[in-house]
């Protein structure tokens, strides 16, 4: 009897599963990673979009700095090929490997060995190369979004080493201790991630 | 407290200091070199700068930690008898008026002409646009730049 039973049933699945359209629903599934991965970018966008991410994204030549995105008032400052400025004007010069104390003082944060731990004792603070820039300023979703999956773009960075970069590079986690008066993303770190890491799990498509 | 172990002007220094001390201040206070000045305390003005490892630091916000097993020339490093070829322009030009910015503005002098052997007036602008100068010697300090640049040549290439 409940042999019976079972091979009805397995029949019925069998006459279902031949008579539903797999090419729509195939499409269908697609579709609605097209539309999560889209909706999850839309948050992390809100992230990139942040002087706090900006302001060393620049669309120019030269760092930003402040909630209004302003050039470092008086230096005649240079990206330099490694990003990390020239001559006498090399980041490092002023931005140590933490936050220094008070308003207005220069923020900082620590260089990473070659085994992933912190070194406290050089700082990291630059913009990325001039090779690939990164520009994160002006640019609109879709065209961050292009940005940020080429890897011609990227500095090379397959999507797990996108998701490692956000998830543990000094300089992004600085965005959310970035130091005294100044405002952080309107995401946490942990919802900034999970935004990117559903983007790129649901196939990485980007706005129109 | 730490001992913090560098090489000050060519010769092996150490000092028991916190680790998160300014450099600034472990030169004027604990070792007495006092060529250094002390401005903004906060990176902006450049009366403090320093080389570290060849790099023209803001010795005012630099912590102890990060000198540690390091190369630090301070104004009185630039050399022992005046020779150094920005010394000998800064004499000749007669830079300074009140004087307080000029060690910053020798240092970052010779940071730049270490790279940049013959600067252009751009090089000279952005090199030394970190260091202020409230009597306004900018254009003496152009000057005296091009002659050490020239000096420097003359006497086969020493920055």
């Amino acid at each position: 009897m409940k042999l019976s039973i079972l091979l009805i049933a397995g029949c019925l699945l069998s006459l279902a599963w031949l008579f539903t359209p797999q090419n729509s629903t195939a499409n269908a599934f697609k579709a609605r990673d097209a539309v999560s991965a889209k909706a999850a970018f839309a948050e992390a966008y809100k992230v990139f979009m942040h002087p706090r991410c900006i302001n060393c994204h620049p669309a120019g030549d030269a760092p930003l700095r402040g909630e209004d995105s302003q050039p470092h008032s008086g230096l005649r400052l240079r990206r330099g090929v490694d990003g990390g400025g020239v001559l006498t004007l090399k980041c490092t010069n002023c931005h140590q490997s933490n936050n220094q104390q008070g308003l207005h003082m220069p923020p900082g944060a620590p260089n990473v060995l070659g085994d992933g731990f912190l070194d406290f004792t050089t700082p990291r603070w630059r913009l990325p190369s001039a090779k690939t820039p990164m520009i994160f300023q002006g640019r609109t979703a879709a065209e961050l979004c292009r940005q940020l999956k080429n890897p011609q773009e990227n500095g090379g960075l397959s999507a797990e080493r996108l998701i490692h970069h956000v998830s543990n590079d000094p300089l992004v986690l600085w965005g959310w201790n970035p130091g005294e008066g100044r405002t952080t993303p309107p995401l946490t770190h942990d919802q900034f991630v999970a935004s990117v890491r559903e983007w790129l799990d649901n196939g990485g498509a980007c706005p129109k | 407290m730490k001992n913090v172990t560098f090489i000050l002007n060519g010769k092996s220094t150490t000092v028991e200091v916190d680790p998160d001390k300014p450099l600034l201040w472990v030169l004027r206070e604990d070792l007495g070199l006092t060529g250094t000045k002390y401005g903004c305390g906060m990176a902006v003005c450049g009366c403090c700068t320093v080389h570290l490892e060849g790099d023209a630091i803001r010795s005012c916000v630099t912590p102890m930690s990060r000198v540690d097993g390091k190369r630090v020339t301070t104004i009185e490093g630039l050399s022992k008898d005046l020779s150094h070829p920005v010394q000998k322009a800064w004499m000749q030009i007669q830079v300074p008026q009140c004087g307080y910015c000029q060690p910053g503005q020798m240092m970052s002098a010779a940071c730049l002409l270490s790279q940049k052997p013959k600067p252009t007036d751009t090089d000279i602008s952005e090199a030394m646009s970190g260091n202020l100068c409230r009597c306004g010697t900018y254009q003496r300090v152009r000057k005296a730049i091009h002659l050490a640049a020239s000096l420097a040549a003359e006497s086969g290439g020493r920055k």
